[in-house]
């Protein structure tokens, strides 16, 4: 007789732990071939307010950290998923993604975390600035990060998107809320359990499962969410844009539809400067 | 201490119409010259200095002595609403033999409120060397008008206090009225008598190293020897910690130096572990010197630490390490 | 130093007493406390060469020494030329065939593999240094062998980001570069040396100092853990011979050499007219500069670890006081009394301040300049603490009234050595500071936030600290002006040394 499975209850991860929704509403998830695979937590607005609670928390912390800490934490970040990939590539082919392209993007999912891992003690050389101006003065421009910022991927592929808009967002100590694939939303589910063994600290990241529709207004108007990058079709764009207006959010829009995530395009210094502030300090050079 | 003294003068002479000289007494605001007078102090120097406290290494026989010098340097201390006789009864009983073992020496003092004081003296007798220090001067806030502070000192005095632990006036301080805080410290003197003064600086709402180097002297300037300059009530959320302690004692040691006057220090409150204790030892040793390795001159403000230096002498001599339990309870919980 | 009302004090309470003193003795002695961590070490250290651990073609070994105690701790293998050109060629193929052909991405993976695997083995790393070198077990522990990690760590991160290190150019590897090491940091130099070059995609030939082989060779254990392909990084071991062979190879593209400013140049001579492309980290005399308004206790203690971390054999070490003439008596009352509290001893022992001189004829060397102090008329001080009866130990010392004549404040002492003067002026201070051929480093220690920027601005060093002193980090360039040598070490500035413009 076949051995009896333990069905797993997935939960996403926010403020450092696994959550239902406040709402406690589930949406059921079936696997490509049409089976029940689990019930998914239908993350409402209010939830999205928790998130965005936890992550203003750990804010001040992890921008605290040093630049080297926040490339460690990253870095052993790429040494759990790694270490998980085969899980992640089956989990990504039992909601239907071709086997090879699904091993593809798991590796590059892992590259481009190393890759901004490597970013955390450098960008600050590139971005930064000693501005030679024309008066007795030492003048420096340093960068800080935004504060909480709110990301939303798009639906498909299911985690490639995701780590691409959140490991530019955290190396410089932004924190951030995201959104899950509205129908994948497993291995962003996953990706949060590596997120817990990583030495992350909880709040810094917080992903919530659910739908668009529901969600998209909430991250448009919370007006905590300093800044927004997200890529999703030209009406949320429009929704997220005159959301941003009320509290003058920072917005980094990228076309779902055009972005190869697959390409090294998708990983640049540049993705960091979106949520990145320009500080410049002056101070008299004299005896 | 007139206004004349406390001036620097800088004197100009002015040529007057009539050929009348006239020099002109300009004086700077006490703070600044406060300041200007003991040096700033830099908060990544001090931390780097006391890291290498941590990276000390006592074992065996020197670690011994650390933990039964360290016992010997507690005030134990209860603090709070709930306090009653029987609490405080328990606590001089433990202050008196802290263990089986007998040689394990005394605490150097029980640390109570006002109203406790005369249960402390009738449980320790008239022929003890545990003292008892009391904490008074509306402590911990010490809002409330200067004669009800003062009140409260003789008080505990009549019943038996043999030291003060006061709060200084932080509101005062903060505002630059630093002969307001001068003089109330020599108030409270007086009114304790005899009474060692321990004068509490309140180092989390002074907030900088430089502001505990200056209240550490404004403090010492009223003090005799055999009085303490202390870190901390214990009653807010940052205490006594290595970094605060140097600065406490570098300023000891710097106006001990230009006067001959030992002033004696305590660090109160966070200080929890034995780890810590003989830290805050190898501190005063490498600053101060042999001289103040004692409990005349240094004390520790706490309650749990003393079971935990206990169970740290046990493992020494056993090899073993202790359970709790195997301590009486007299501080945690009665 | 007077409060305002400590005036009235002290007429009443000295009256013809002698002046405060405080008492550091016996009271409370510390126990030993030796790192008992098991360093693993080998009998013998072979070479090497293309992945390897391959014997010295000439059968030769000679002995390393832990002079803390004189007595031997292994046997390393002598390179002859031989040798060195089976390294370079080692290299140049690795280079040919692999290394340059690997995206930048994956030799980031390697590097942080390094990283990782050394910071693992961390504590065992630590007790060879100390052993083969005589530095405090502190140091090596809390200092060296984490800051050698993070130098991997953060070249490993440029390695697939070199577009970003020269703007408007391309950087291209220079092939294989051949590098010298000194006995003061030997496995940090050798992470400041073979991270940037293998970032950029070079491949190395190193030589480590003789009389400090083991952790470079150890460190190859883990290259070889790491997976590095064979001959990316060759080791040769041996003394000057083996060292001027490295640098005149002709495969070498590149040579970076960090020693003093005599072998320096003689390497420059030597290669003069090669047009191989060279970086110089020489030696120091650095100033230290305390003002009147600098926060005095952080200033001694930055005095202190200035000259006396690692017993002073750091090319930066701040050798030179300048202390500005009002405080000059306060800081040197506080010094004394902070030297007091040093310990000397045994490197191993976790209590030790002050470890072992590297070598017999480096305490020969500081001997002599310390008698050369004394006969010149400079006002010798040191505290008194028993020395171990073997090895090589040196106390801490301090000369007060030493002016810019003395040979104590011109030659580089590399000892536990500090040489005292005065200043009137912020110009003076400026003037004396850079009154010497060296320039790699200097501090400045004052309240006032324009002077810090006008004394970086005027000073001749190419690393200034401001109310610190030896710091160090692998994003911070690193390197001197004038004598003290060319090229930085660390940071974005540092990297390109390692490419060329393409």
């Amino acid at each position: 007789m076949n051995r009896l499975t333990i069905t797993k209850t997935p939960k996403p991860y926010v403020g450092g732990a696994f959550i239902r929704s406040e709402s406690g509403r589930t949406f059921s998830l079936h696997d490509a071939a049409g089976n029940f695979f689990a019930n998914i937590p239908q993350c409402t607005r209010k939830d999205l307010r928790n998130a965005v609670e936890a992550a203003a928390k750990a804010g001040p912390g992890w921008a605290k950290r040093t630049p080297y800490n926040r490339g460690q934490i990253l870095y052993r970040l790429g040494e759990m998923l790694e270490a998980r990939r085969r899980e992640m590539i089956d989990s990504m082919v039992l909601f239907g993604c071709d086997k090879n392209r699904a091993t593809k993007g798991m590796e590059i999912s892992i590259d481009r975390l190393i890759y901004y891992a490597g970013w955390a003690d450098k960008y600050e050389q590139v971005l930064g600035s000693v501005n030679p101006v024309a008066a007795p003065y030492f003048n420096f421009t340093v960068t800080e990060p935004m504060g909480v910022v709110g990301l939303i991927a798009p639906d498909r592929p299911p985690l490639l998107p995701l780590i691409s808009l959140l490991a530019p967002a955290i190396v410089s100590g932004n924190t951030v809320v995201a959104l899950a694939s509205e129908h994948m939303p497993y291995p962003a589910i996953l990706f949060g359990e590596m997120l817990a063994t990583s030495d992350l600290p909880g709040g810094v990241v917080n992903i919530l499962t659910g739908f668009r529709k529901e969600l998209v207004p909430t991250f448009a108007t919370h007006t905590h969410l300093r800044a927004i990058v997200a890529a999703v079709n030209a009406d949320d764009r429009k929704a997220l844009a005159l959301g941003a207006a009320e509290s003058v959010k920072r917005t980094r829009f990228l076309d779902a539809a055009e972005t190869d995530w697959f390409a090294d395009s998708a990983q640049n210094l540049y993705a960091i400067r979106d949520t990145l502030e320009f500080k410049t300090t002056w101070h008299p050079v004299g005896a | 201490m007139t206004s004349a003294a406390r001036e620097i003068s800088f004197g100009f002479t002015l040529q007057r119409e009539n050929s009348e000289r006239m020099s002109v007494r300009f004086s700077l605001p006490a703070f600044r010259r406060l300041f200007d007078e003991i040096g700033p102090v830099d908060q990544i120097g001090v931390e780097e200095r006391v890291a290498k406290y941590t990276t000390r290494s006592i074992k065996k026989n020197s670690k011994l002595w650390g933990l039964k010098t360290a016992v010997s340097m507690v005030d134990l201390t209860t603090l709070e609403g709930k306090d009653t006789p029987g609490k405080v009864a328990s606590l001089c009983r433990k202050a008196l033999r802290p263990h089986d073992d007998p040689e394990i020496p005394q605490v150097a003092a029980v640390c109570v409120y006002p109203a406790m004081v005369r249960h402390a003296r009738r449980v320790l007798g008239s022929d003890t060397a545990v003292r008892i220090a009391s904490v008074a001067t509306s402590f911990p806030s010490g809002q409330a008008p200067l004669r009800t502070r003062i009140g409260e000192v003789k008080s505990a005095v009549a019943d038996g206090a043999d030291e003060i632990d006061m709060v200084i006036n932080r509101g005062a301080f903060l505002a630059g009225e630093f002969d307001r805080v001068q003089d109330e410290i020599s108030a409270v003197k007086e009114a304790g008598g005899t009474a060692t003064l321990k004068v509490i600086l309140e180092v989390s709402e002074l907030e900088t190293y430089d502001n505990v180097r200056a209240a550490s002297f404004i403090a010492m300037e009223e003090l005799r020897e055999g009085d303490f300059i202390k870190t901390s009530t214990g009653k807010t959320s940052l205490n006594a910690t290595l970094g605060n302690n140097q600065v406490m004692i570098e300023a000891i040691r710097d106006f001990f130096l230009d006067t001959g006057i030992a002033i004696s220090m305590k660090p109160a409150g966070g200080i929890r572990t034995a780890k810590q204790a003989l830290q805050f030892l190898i501190a005063v040793k490498e600053t101060l010197g042999d001289a103040w390795l004692n409990n005349a001159r240094y004390r520790f403000g706490a309650s749990s630490l003393l079971n935990d230096l206990l169970r740290q002498i046990e493992k020494e001599k056993t090899g073993a390490y202790q359970a709790p339990y195997y301590f009486s309870e007299a501080a945690e919980s009665y | 130093m007077s409060t305002l009302a400590s005036e009235k004090k002290k007429s009443s309470s000295r009256n013809g007493r002698a002046a405060p003193e405080l008492i550091f003795g016996d009271l409370w002695e510390y126990d030993p406390s030796p790192e008992t961590a098991d360093p693993k070490l080998k009998s013998r250290y072979e070479l090497f060469i293309n992945g390897e651990f391959v014997a010295p073609k000439s059968g030769k070994y000679f002995d390393s020494i832990n002079p803390a105690n004189e007595l031997k701790l292994a046997e390393i293998a002598l390179a002859g030329a031989a040798d060195v050109e089976a390294a370079y060629q080692a290299a140049q193929n690795a280079f040919d065939k692999t290394w340059s052909k690997l995206a930048g991405r994956e030799r980031a993976k390697y590097l942080f593999r390094i990283a990782r695997l050394l910071q693992d083995r961390a504590r065992e790393f630590a007790v060879a240094e100390t052993l083969d070198g005589g530095k405090p077990i502190k140091e090596s522990r809390d200092f060296d062998v984490p800051m050698a990690a993070a130098h991997f760590f953060y070249h490993a991160g440029w390695a697939d980001k070199l577009e970003y290190v020269a703007p408007g150019a391309r950087v291209a590897p220079l092939g294989v570069v051949g590098q010298v090491i000194p006995w003061n940091f030997p496995l940090l130099m050798l992470a400041w040396k073979i991270a940037p070059a293998l970032a950029m995609g070079n491949c190395v030939v190193l030589k480590p100092a003789e009389t400090t082989s083991i952790t470079c060779l150890k460190l190859a254990e883990i290259i070889r853990d790491a997976g590095l392909p064979p001959g990316v990084v060759n080791f040769v071991t041996g003394a000057g011979e083996v060292g001027a062979a490295v640098m005149a190879h002709p495969l070498a593209a590149k040579v970076a050499f960090t020693g003093s400013t005599e072998v320096g140049k003689i390497i420059m001579r030597s290669l003069a007219g090669s047009g191989k492309k060279m970086t110089m980290e020489l030696g120091g005399k650095a100033a230290n500069i305390v003002f009147d308004d600098a926060p005095l206790d952080q200033a001694v203690e930055g005095i202190v670890n200035g000259i006396f971390f690692n017993q002073g054999h750091v090319c930066c070490a701040g050798s030179r006081l300048l202390v500005h003439e009002p405080v000059a008596d306060q800081v040197i009352a506080k010094l004394k009394n902070r030297i007091r509290v040093l310990r000397v001893g045994d490197p191993i022992d976790k209590n030790t301040d002050i470890g072992a001189i590297n070598s017999k004829e480096q305490l020969r060397k500081i001997t002599e300049l310390v008698d050369s102090g004394v006969k010149e008329g400079a006002e010798i001080f040191q505290p008194a603490c028993r020395l171990p009866t073997k090895g090589f130990y040196f106390r801490p010392t301090i000369f007060s009234d030493v002016t810019m004549s003395h040979r104590i404040a011109r030659e580089e002492i590399f000892g536990p050595v500090l040489s005292i003067l005065t200043f009137r002026t912020v110009d003076e201070a400026i003037e004396k500071a850079n009154n010497t051929a060296y320039g790699l480093s200097a501090g400045v220690w004052t309240d006032k936030g324009s002077r810090i920027l006008k004394m970086s601005t005027e000073l001749k060093a190419g690393v200034v600290w401001a109310n610190t002193y030896n710091k160090f980090d692998p994003t911070s360039p690193f390197g001197g002006y004038k004598e003290s040598g060319f090229g930085r070490e660390g940071g974005r500035q540092g990297l390109l040394d390692y490419g060329k413009l393409a």
